[in-house]
């Protein structure tokens, strides 16, 4: 199997290092150089879960050659963090409950920074559109879809094209026993109703 | 309807329990710090991959490695004879066991390596052993198997009637088992004395679990001190070791299982796979690290499906439109081998929960096990539960329609009334608390019911089709007590266990037999201890997925965790204020009874004097001043056995379009009203639900493994099983009632399970529905146009040609058909 030496620029350091004709990126970024962030989900581009940017591109990392990415500049989730301060994504992810397993995370978020590049003011339909090359088992994507409405609008994109603001969507009745209750001082939290045998903790 | 999610800092320690605060997991899983399998790397690792059957079922002619024995890089090839132990099993097979039994239950070998014969695509033959993880790949290639094939089946009634081959020789006629539940010869004179009667023949089609992180395992042994450590995808690290234990013959004291971080499970990293196994046994004999990662399109042939019956389901009702009695006779597909808690799922998880909503006074279900060529089917999310809601719910829209009554009314009418919990249904289980109606009652008001009838009207006289689906689900979880599993066969105790202990600087760890692997337990958790510590959430850490850590555990899944191990950690905690009590008693000079504990302060009833529970914990690690006989210390482990199942339940509604030109369906809204007794995290609670809806529909729109008549998948990639994609989930409107649970210290009931066990019915229902004018009453799962449109044109033919459509048959981009 002939060997190349390659470079790649991953968020702003330069590697060399030596692959097979065959590498994938993803393997080389993870295996050699110890990017795990970008995980493999499938292996026929369909899940996304090994999206990184290549040039500034969302690409999907399982179905290209680390030779091809050659001289590239390669931004993977372990770049969005600046000095411990979060991307906006990764706040809209944090504060919506964008994620459950964290395993599609970091190529979600890959993908919708890209998306939001392109589309700073992306309605709900054309965020559900955006991510429909990456798959997530365990959300069923509504949180995911306000985790990039969240960053779009810190990001300075102004209103929500449909579907209200983050705002508007919070207001209403947040599924306690029966409306806001007496005992739910606010929306975001529920009366515990302790069984009888409870009382006496 | 959106739930804010609080910053932690923001909200009063007396709050902790019950607020939507945002999840501590996240900050490593956003940034790429978390590790799972597959990311760890060790000196010196090797990899494996399995060499697994082309077809569904063959005998094996001969295995010759020679080739790939030579090839660059492979270090070592295993077949059966190298892996075989005369001491453990008939033919020296190391056997994969089951953790279930039943009385009429047919056991078969399923050897880690196959011996003579393969019985699914995907038995494994052969494990090779490389120093690259492609090397390892291509030189399974290499092993050259001679196969001599066999008739196959996937299909269990095909299996059952001898159209496939015989599969075990232990296993006549491929039934694994005979199960019955319920009273046969009343349900009988229900049927006899019945009003009306529908009856309704159904398959609820295999599911393949597709968490986004493939299963792996790294081994990692140590000859100095025989030490093995399998790092794995678990969901139940502890239930892993004692069964790889045995299988690999290795003292369970010296075996370690970890489960890193874990990408999603749904059930399919219960079990206990013939892989973990190897990979281990490599590892001792090679000395060497070994990895296995599973590539997705092995996972689809090897990962344990679920659901697979098929069914007869029949609903008696008297002339006033109660239901009377419900008849029901399954056939499930139980895969090639018996999983780890196979024997199970169709029988006590499935007809134990057949009484629905409804007081339902005869009910009789018989199920027949199939041996099949398919993997091993087990648990996935639901696990029974979702099979027998999903024909309870099919009934009862069926049954409405027969007897002329509003689905709605129907459902109303028949419900378990307020007042009877407990309740003894007819199938064994006493549901614990609940108030059915409450959930529909929002639900109808959140889809504004008699609006939605009268646009129904109004769209169907031009031309459009809307429909409204009901879904009035109960599901059993956390299952116990130990007692009544080991009656019913399981060869593993329920319980859970906790440890929770402080340092001596006042801050706590809190460990816990389940195994999170997505579900939030490092913030749900510590939100438990920190309300029963009176400590503030920041200063809990929660230590959960590795048995060195960890004393005893029984893992997550069934949506077990909060339920039985929240209440094992509120246990542990009580013990651990008791003997702080008498620490402060002692150092206040008061008697522990009249010592007060609020707010993490001990007080003397009636006085100022107090001390703070951190300042205990200080006290007791000094030990400087202990009540007499007492030990230094502060920290409890408590084994917490519940005394019942916890009942879930609640309401959801689908509300579509369908346009029977093309057999599209659109929803217009999805509302899901859910009753998981008290939350201890609404936004984590509100996830589950989305998450598991999700599930629900890919069910009843999109899944489905589908075989050929040679048991080959032939949906063995993501390309061509359709995972529900982002634009094919509607947003969802959720709300929910509490009805505590009464025999839990939290109240609390799961809910991991609730939107997937919810869903399929209640699209399936809406679509049915909206398709009444052309006489459709059912559609298979998963409802792709195609089967919509031929469901559409199938009864418009049937009824003599009026309305039929010379359309063309459009088909979906996906789904389980193609």
């Amino acid at each position: 199997m002939a060997e190349h030496d390659i470079t790649l620029t991953v968020n702003g350091t330069e590697h060399e290092l030596e692959v097979e004709s065959r590498t994938l990126l993803v393997h080389a970024l993870r295996d050699q150089l110890g990017y795990t962030g970008a995980n493999v989900g499938c292996e026929t581009s369909t899940c996304g879960a090994c999206t990184v940017h290549l040039d500034g591109d969302a690409v999907k990392s399982c179905t290209l050659l680390a030779v091809q990415a050659d001289g590239a500049t390669l931004d993977t989730v372990e770049g969005l963090a600046d000095h411990g301060e979060f991307h906006p994504i990764q706040t809209g992810f944090q504060q919506e409950h964008g994620l459950q397993c964290g395993y599609c995370t970091p190529g979600m978020m890959m993908t919708a920074t890209d998306l939001l590049e392109e589309n700073p003011d992306p309605s709900r339909e054309e965020i559900r559109e955006g991510l429909e090359g990456n798959l997530c088992r365990c959300t069923g994507y509504q949180n995911i879809v306000n985790a990039v409405e969240n960053a779009a609008e810190t990001m300075g994109s102004g209103a929500v094209a449909d579907g209200g603001s983050v705002e508007e969507r919070a207001e209403g009745d947040a599924g306690c026993a029966s409306g806001p209750s007496p005992g739910a001082e606010t929306a975001d939290r529920c009366e515990v109703r302790w069984p009888d045998e409870g009382e006496s903790r | 309807m959106s739930i804010d999610s609080l910053d932690p800092d923001d909200v009063d320690a007396a709050d902790i329990l019950g607020s939507a605060i945002e999840r501590r997991e996240d900050p490593s899983l956003l940034t790429g710090d978390a590790e799972y399998t597959d990311d760890i790397q060790l000196p010196e690792m090797l990899h494996m991959a399995i060499l697994r059957s082309q077809h569904g079922h063959a005998e094996i002619e001969d295995v010759d490695a020679s080739a790939a024995e030579e090839m660059d890089g492979v270090v070592a090839v295993y077949t059966h004879d190298d892996v075989a132990d005369e001491a453990v099993s008939r033919d020296g097979s190391l056997l994969i066991p089951t953790g279930w039994l039943l009385e009429s239950l047919r056991q078969v070998d399923h050897p880690v390596l196959a011996k003579d014969r393969v019985r699914y695509q995907g038995d494994a033959i052969a494990v090779v052993v490389a120093e690259d993880r492609y090397v390892a790949h291509d030189a399974t290639n290499a092993v050259d198997v001679s196969y001599d094939r066999l008739d196959a089946s996937a299909d269990p009634a095909a299996a059952l009637d001898g159209e496939a081959g015989q599969l075990h020789d232990d296993a006549e006629g491929n039934v694994a088992f005979d199960w019955e539940i319920g009273d046969e010869e009343r349900t009988a004179e229900a049927f006899d004395d019945a009003a009306h009667t529908v009856s309704l023949e159904l398959e609820n089609q295999l599911l393949i679990a597709n968490a986004m992180e493939p299963r792996a395992a790294v081994a990692d042994y140590h000859p100095g001190s025989d030490e093995l450590d399998v790092f794995m995808t678990s969901q139940n690290p502890h239930l892993h070791r004692l069964l790889m234990s045995g299988v690999i013959g290795h003292p369970e004291h010296k075996l370690r299982v970890k489960a890193p971080d874990v990408g999603g499970g749904f059930g399919c990293k219960i079990h206990h796979y013939a892989d973990e196994a190897l990979v281990a046994l490599v590892a001792r004999d090679l000395e060497r690290p070994v990895k296995w990662t599973s590539r997705r399109t092995e996972g689809y042939k090897t990962d344990a499906p679920g659901r697979g019956h098929i069914t007869t389901a029949e609903l008696a009702m008297d002339d006033d439109a109660n239901i009377t009695g419900l008849r029901v006779d399954t056939k499930a597909n139980l895969g090639a081998y018996l999983s780890t808690f196979a024997p199970a799922v169709p029988t006590y998880l499935y007809g134990t929960l057949l009484s629905g909503q409804y007081d339902i006074p005869a009910i009789h279900a018989s199920v027949t096990g199939a041996y099949t060529n398919v993997p091993p089917v087990d648990a996935y999310r639901g696990a029974g539960r979702p099979e027998a809601s999903f024909l309870v719910e099919r009934l009862a829209s069926l049954g409405a329609r027969e007897a002329g009554v509003d689905p709605a009314e129907f459902r109303q009418k028949n419900f378990v009334p307020d007042d009877a919990f407990p309740y003894q249904t007819q199938v064994a289980v006493e549901y614990d608390s609940g108030e059915y109606g409450k959930p529909m009652a929002k639900a109808l008001e959140a889809v504004d019911y008699d609006a939605f009838r009268e646009r129904q009207k109004e769209a169907r006289e031009e031309g459009r089709y809307l429909g409204i689906g009901f879904s009035c689900y109960i599901e059993a979880c956390g299952l116990a007590p130990s007692e009544l599993a080991g009656q019913l066969g399981a060869q593993a105790g329920l319980w859970e266990s906790s440890l929770v202990r402080f340092h001596p600087s006042g801050t706590v760890t809190a460990f816990c037999g389940t195994s999170g692997h997505g579900q939030g337990h490092g913030t749900t958790y510590a939100q438990i201890v920190a309300n029963e510590l009176g400590i503030p959430y920041e200063d809990v850490e929660v230590v959960e997925g590795d048995t060195d850590e960890i004393p005893q555990g029984m893992g997550t899944y069934g949506s077990r965790s909060a339920a039985v191990g929240g209440s094992a950690l509120v246990k542990s905690s009580q013990k651990l204020v008791e003997k702080a009590r008498e620490i402060a008693a002692h150092q206040l000079e008061a008697d522990p009874a009249d010592v007060e504990f609020a707010g993490g302060e001990f007080a003397v009833s009636g006085t100022d004097r107090s001390l703070g529970i951190k300042e205990i914990a200080q006290q007791s690690y000094l030990a400087h001043d202990m009540p007499d006989d007492m030990e230094p210390g502060l920290e409890a482990t408590s084994f917490y056995d519940p005394d019942n199942f916890v009942f879930p339940f609640g309401t959801h509604v689908a509300v579509v379009e369908v346009d029977p030109e093309s057999g599209e369906i659109e929803f217009e809204n999805y509302v899901a009203v859910d009753d998981v007794g008290n939350q201890i995290n609404p936004k984590i609670v509100e996830g589950q639900i989305h998450g598991g809806v999700a599930q629900g529909i890919g069910q009843a729109l999109y899944e489905g493994a589908v075989y050929d008549d040679n048991a080959q998948l032939l949906t063995g990639s993501m390309q061509d099983y359709a995972v529900p994609k982002s634009l094919h989930i509607p947003d969802m409107e959720t709300e929910s009632t509490v009805t505590p649970c009464p025999h839990n210290p939290l109240g609390v009931k799961g809910v991991g399970e609730a939107g997937t066990i919810a869903a399929p019915q209640a699209v399936v229902n809406a679509v049915t529905d909206a398709l009444e004018p052309f006489g459709v009453d059912t559609v298979e799962m998963p409802m792709t146009a195609e089967r919509v449109w031929t469901a559409v044109n199938e009864q418009a033919t049937a009824d003599g040609g009026d309305g039929a459509r010379d359309a063309d048959a459009a088909t979906t981009e996906e789904g389980g058909e193609n």
